[in-house]
């Protein structure tokens, strides 16, 4: 048993969200009948934004809903997308008849359920339209881009849509900029070490004393490569190297930059990621429009980071550089 | 002696028996969800398994596919996850196997099963091959369509052994769906683990209905 700070662990989903809500300080509230939770103020006749996907990933999703980020997330069990009742709850709570933008990670157990509700959510007469988030490069190669997987670059696409939906007043609109955020932000990680699931208490994956694997996804799926453990410069030159050529980010491109602990790996280390990325982005002529460094899309205790970058252009970063205000991200 | 059909009070028995054993193969398959998966596949079964305990406790029903479809719906709504939507669509699905019936005879059970099997697909898009609990189902279905009987206990018995030889097949592929599908050729040797389950729900149903005759 890996040791962990809960009580009983089928109570970890629920004491989370109570958590949460506290530290939001009446920013948000519980969603009757559904583990989710919405902006207390939400403008009415507002296209809302909302969130989700399985627990265990915190601060992901519902750290990000509040002012100009999502007006709602709702979250499954451990590693599990929202069961489609959840879902649907959190739709009627949060429409305010202008329709509801679902916004996830790609993972056949989220598009599924998510499907679901808003097939439930049409017949409701409740107008939904749906953006997946593939930005991992290392889940599938370029030509099936619609397989790979979402991880942390969730937040860029959160950050543009939240302020898509806070300006822009048709569903459309906010799905075609959302949209847009995704296919232009690309992602890699690499892990160290496991994470473990609260209720068996086992590692999510095995891998060797010394060893990492390059590209590794957030519940352990399986990367590009197995290894030996390497100076951090050898690899995140490798990472930012296949991150770059798949967009391809180019000469000029303006950038903004997510370095993310995936639960175990300290500051101290994503500082001497920063410092060897940004080297190789001076090196190919792109700028850093803005850097985020921390714990924004974890794994449980995994230890280990992901890179992402998102390609700004002029619509975006106007959204991009509006202020937000959420429990785990806030920009002024 | 066989058994031909089941009662509604009878099925209702049966859902319970298969909720019972899927409770208790818990350890099980999260162990098979370990090797290839992120290891929550037998948490969430026994999760969507107790809901369906106490929902068939606290209603009464009128119909069989009443039992099949709030099954369905207690799974959906319970286990959440890609299993969530793939087995509470095969129990939605199969409900509409049985329209209007009071009892489950053979050919009714058929039509559940090529109904349930049915929905799945729509619902997921896999086909076999691909290393899911498709791979155990549909050759399920075929041995269901196969069979010329009317004896529900052998064919289920059928069911069952076609089940358990698509989930055997399911260690030589690699997954190309779900979480599993980007471990690749490490999936090989491995049975895939919501193969197992449905599997497990045939062998239940076949081992209640073989207790009663
Ligand atoms: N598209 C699909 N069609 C049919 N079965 C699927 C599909 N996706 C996943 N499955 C089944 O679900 C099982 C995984 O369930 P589980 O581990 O509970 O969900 P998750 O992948 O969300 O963690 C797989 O073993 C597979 O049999
Ligand atoms: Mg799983």
């Amino acid at each position: 048993m890996i040791k962990k700070v809960i009580n009983n662990p089928k109570d970890v989903v629920v004491e989370t969200a109570d958590g949460l809500i506290l530290a939001y300080h009446g920013d948000v509230k519980k969603i009757e009948n559904s583990n989710a939770i919405k902006r207390t103020e939400i403008r009415p006749g507002k296209v809302c934004l909302l969130v989700g996907g399985g627990s265990g990933h915190e601060p992901l999703f519902a750290g990000f809903v509040g002012e100009n980020l999502a007006d709602g997330a709702v979250s499954g069990n451990v590693f599990a997308a929202p069961a489609p009742d959840q879902i649907l709850a959190a739709t009627k709570a949060l429409d305010q008849g202008k329709g509801v933008l679902y916004l996830y990670g790609n993972y056949a157990g989220d598009n599924m359920n998510f499907d679901i509700a808003a097939e439930l959510a049409e017949s409701e007469g409740i107008a939904t339209k749906t953006v997946r988030i593939y930005d991992d490069v290392a889940s599938a190669p370029l030509e099936r881009i619609t397989d790979r997987r979402g991880i942390a670059g969730d937040l860029f696409v959160i950050k543009i849509a939240g302020g898509a939906a806070a300006k822009l007043d048709s569903l459309e609109e906010v799905y075609r900029v959302a949209a847009k955020a995704r296919d232009l932000t690309r992602s890699m990680g690499v892990a160290l070490a496991p994470g473990s699931i609260p209720e068996t208490g086992q590692p999510t994956f095995t891998i060797g004393e010394g060893e990492i694997e390059i590209g590794m996804g957030l519940h352990g799926e399986a990367g590009v490569s197995r290894e030996k453990m390497m100076p951090a410069d050898e690899l995140v030159s490798r990472m930012t190297d296949l991150i770059l050529k798949d967009l391809p980010f180019k000469s000029g491109d303006e950038v903004c930059l997510l370095i993310n602990n995936l639960g175990a790996t300290t500051m101290m280390e994503l500082l001497i990621v920063n410092r060897k990325v940004r080297a190789l982005l001076a090196e190919k002529q792109i700028t850093v429009h803005d850097t985020l460094i921390g714990s924004y899309c974890t794994s449980q205790e995994m230890a280990g980071f992901s890179i992402s970058l998102l390609k700004l252009d002029g619509e975006l970063k106007q959204y991009y550089d509006l202020p937000a205000k959420s429990f785990a991200f806030t920009k002024g | 002696m066989t058994v031909e059909k089941l009662s509604l009070s009878e099925f209702k028995g049966a859902m319970l028996a298969i909720a019972d054993g899927m409770i208790a193969s818990k350890d099980l398959l999260t162990q098979a969800d370990q090797a290839i998966g992120d290891g929550d596949h037998g948490i969430g079964m026994a999760r969507g398994f107790e809901a369906v305990k106490a929902m068939l406790s606290e209603k009464n029903f009128a119909q069989i596919e009443e039992v099949f479809f709030s099954t369905g719906t207690s799974l959906l709504s319970s286990i959440g996850g890609a299993s969530g939507a793939i087995f509470g669509s095969f129990f939605m699905g199969a409900a509409k196997g049985v329209k209007g019936c009071i009892e489950l005879d053979a050919p009714g059970f058929k039509n559940a099963l090529a109904a349930g099997l049915e929905m799945v697909k729509k619902r997921g898009g896999a086909n076999i091959g691909d290393k899911t609990m498709v791979d155990a189902l549909e050759p399920a279905v075929q041995a269901a369509m196969a069979y010329n009987g009317n004896s529900l206990g052998e064919l289920s018995l059928q069911v069952y052994i076609a089940a358990e030889a698509g989930m055997q097949r399911t260690k030589t592929f690699t997954a190309r769906i779900g979480k599993a599908k980007t471990l690749g050729e490490r999936t090989l040797g491995f049975a895939d683990p919501g193969s197992i389950s449905i599997t497990l729900i045939f062998k239940f149903f076949s081992d209640y209905l073989k207790q009663m005759a």
